[in-house]
């Protein structure tokens, strides 16, 4: 299985060369292959948020090396950043983060429009993808018209806006009760089965994390073995 | 994406109703405020050079005007306050006027370039009766001259003849005002009537009505500036005599303060108007307080025209601050907006924004806010210029680059009062912005 995201003794560091620096992340090291569900799992604290930011480019680290589908992201510009989570990162967040003056259509058409493809064809794939996770009889409505777990059936078909290989998603189901949760992650695995897609998962519950490939425990800034 | 950005610059315009509106308002006071004084000053320089143009551009205008020479300080006091020597008021001496000898002797030796003199001098105004009843009127004694250049149409009756202006005859023309007031609107029941003028300051007198006449163009250069100040009041009846009646009269005989002449076809007024200066210049050599001028009405609506321009400037500028503090409330309500939506913020980068995308984003929404504004604001200001105009008399006349002045100026005041909160948003790191609660 090739690697699709490689991470060499990663160190994240906040106010550096203050008298608070704090070193969040010590050493991380691990790989995920092209089409593998890993979980990354740990109680609050432990620096899983600052690892999902770096492995979603959006922060970089302190020292180490990151591979991202063998693009250094280290000597990478902030141009290039913002390229790379518009087509090969797709976020989904515990909050939805559905921009609220939006309808449900141009909050999935928005990865589109940066990656400036026209009108039609982001609308006829937005149609596509809000068909994907059922959400055809919803497309005009508003965000704060639907619920939470049809907000996240709408970020999810965001996150797929410009297929990327990667689904990077952060607790996705710690605002929904336990039965909208699962139709939540029985997409996941859906979109990890049928499209082969590599699915990160971050989460403190270790139910959750029970259905990937792979679980990376995350304890106090390390990878615990 | 430009569209995209105006989609979602009217989109969040109207999730925030009110306080857009209330931030448009300073860009509307401001433009609007610039464009009517833009219209006013416009429509009174064009009306101002129309009927000067009618009046004749070729007309040079002689006139005693005090020296403004240094002097040793003669500033007196007045209940303790120091006048400088130059507004007291003197009275016109003798040797202060310009003599009817003085004006043949320039008529012969520019006789090739002068076409003619006009010489009126206001008698005074006063009432003119008869026994029918009274009429308020303004009398000015006029020569031959100033019926060459002064259209008048004769409505009964006819002009001055040629005895009526060397033989001191008590005979006047008056105009449709007085007919209507003294002789029941019938002109032709005027001719040949007496009236009685008892002017203040003049002994009262009889003279005879030879005809009744209507001006052409609508103002003499002196009447112009005197209504532009609101001192003519309205309603007055005109009294024209023949300027040696008139001099008889209020006895001063052959000496004026002023006079006009027209310059003969193919004759540089500015060049005519030194030759007379010069000419002038020998009788008052030995004056110590007063000279004699020449200008051109060319050189009198130049400086008018840049007056009113520099007025017009000086107001324009004052509306200009109104601007500014708009476009300051601009930039404020950009800078809250930036700060409410730091959570949107830090969504866009996540999904691919670059830092310049979302800076057009929120450059797009200030430039659409002062764009709106501006356009209403411009709306504003026309209704508002040419009804002032209309109120004031004038023709009004909206000035183009006005209007393209209200659209680039509102464009540039959101590009340089959104500049700032935009670079905010979009420098904003996107973690520090999907964190922000």
């Amino acid at each position: 299985m090739s690697e699709i995201i490689r991470l060499e003794s990663i160190v994240k560091s906040f106010n550096i060369g203050k008298p608070n620096e704090l070193e969040i992340l010590h050493d991380i090291s691990f790989s995920v292959g092209k089409g593998e569900f890993v979980a990354i799992v740990g109680p609050s604290g432990s620096g899983k948020s600052t690892l999902m930011n770096l492995i979603g480019v959006l922060d970089r680290p302190t020292s180490g090396k990151y591979y991202l589908d063998d693009i250094d992201i280290i000597r990478a510009s902030d141009n290039e950043l913002s390229a790379i989570r518009n087509k090969k990162i797709g976020f989904v967040f515990q909050t939805y983060n559905l921009i609220s003056r939006n309808n449900a259509i141009r909050n999935v058409e928005l990865p589109m429009l940066y990656a400036g493809m026209s009108y039609n064809e982001r609308h006829e794939r937005a149609m596509k993808l809000m068909e994907m996770v059922e959400m055809t009889d919803r497309v005009n409505h508003m965000p704060e018209e639907l619920s939470g777990g049809q907000q996240q059936r709408v970020a999810i078909a965001r996150a797929m806006a410009n297929d990327p290989s990667i689904i990077l998603a952060d607790e996705p189901t710690g605002a929904l009760d336990s039965k909208t949760g699962s139709v939540v992650m029985n997409l996941f695995h859906k979109l990890n089965k049928e499209q082969n897609k590599t699915i990160v998962l971050i989460t403190h519950s270790k139910e959750l994390a029970a259905g990937a490939d792979r679980i990376v425990p995350l304890i106090d800034g390390r990878i615990a073995s | 994406m430009i569209r995209e950005c105006i989609r979602m610059a009217f989109g969040s315009l109207r999730a925030n109703k009110m306080r857009s509106v209330l931030t448009m308002l300073g860009i509307i006071i401001g433009i609007a405020a610039v464009i009517a004084i833009l219209t006013v000053g416009n429509s009174l320089t064009k009306s101002l050079q129309q009927s000067m143009q009618s009046m004749g551009s070729n007309d040079i205008y002689v006139a005693v005007v005090d020296k403004f020479e240094e002097e040793e300080d003669t500033s007196y006091d007045v209940d303790g306050i120091n006048y400088p020597e130059s507004i007291k008021l003197d009275k016109m001496r003798d040797e202060d006027y310009i003599t009817s000898d003085m004006i043949n002797e320039m008529c012969t030796r520019l006789k090739d370039k002068i076409y003619a003199v006009q010489i009126s001098e206001i008698i005074g105004s006063g009432s003119a009766y008869n026994q029918n009843g009274k009429v308020d009127v303004r009398a000015i004694g006029a020569s031959a001259g100033y019926f060459t250049t002064n259209q008048y149409r004769v409505v009964e009756g006819s002009l001055f003849s040629g005895n009526d202006f060397q033989d001191t005859k008590y005979v006047c023309l008056v105009d449709q005002t007085l007919v209507d007031k003294l002789f029941k609107g019938d002109p032709k029941k005027a001719i040949g009537k007496e009236i009685e003028l008892r002017l203040t300051g003049v002994n009262p007198t009889y003279c005879t009505v030879v005809g009744v006449v209507e001006r052409d163009s609508e103002m003499t250069g002196s009447e112009q500036m005197s209504a532009l100040a609101g001192l003519m009041k309205g309603g007055e009846a005109s009294v024209i005599l023949p300027l040696k009646t008139g001099k008889a009269l209020n006895h001063t005989t052959g000496k004026y303060e002023y006079f006009r002449l027209s310059a003969n076809v193919g004759v540089d007024p500015e060049e005519l108007a030194k030759e007379i200066r010069n000419s002038f210049e020998m009788y008052y050599a030995g004056n110590n307080k007063r000279t004699v001028t020449a200008v051109t009405f060319e050189g009198v609506l130049s400086v008018l025209t840049s007056i009113m321009d520099t007025v017009t400037l000086a107001i324009s500028i004052i509306a200009g601050i109104a601007l500014l503090v708009g476009g300051i409330g601009v930039m404020n309500i950009m800078l809250v907006s930036v700060t409410e939506r730091t959570r949107e913020i830090g969504t866009r980068k996540a999904l691919g924004a670059r830092n310049k995308d979302i800076r057009v984003q929120f450059l797009v929404e200030a430039v659409v806010i002062c764009l709106i504004g501006g356009i209403i604001g411009l709306i504003l200001g026309l209704v508002g210029g040419l009804v002032l105009s209309a109120i004031m008399g004038y023709a009004a006349t909206p000035s183009i680059g006005g209007v393209i002045f209200a659209i680039l100026f509102s464009t540039g005041i959101g590009v340089a009062f959104g500049y700032m909160p935009a670079n905010k948003a979009a420098k904003m790191n996107p973690i520090d912005a999907l964190r922000y609660e």
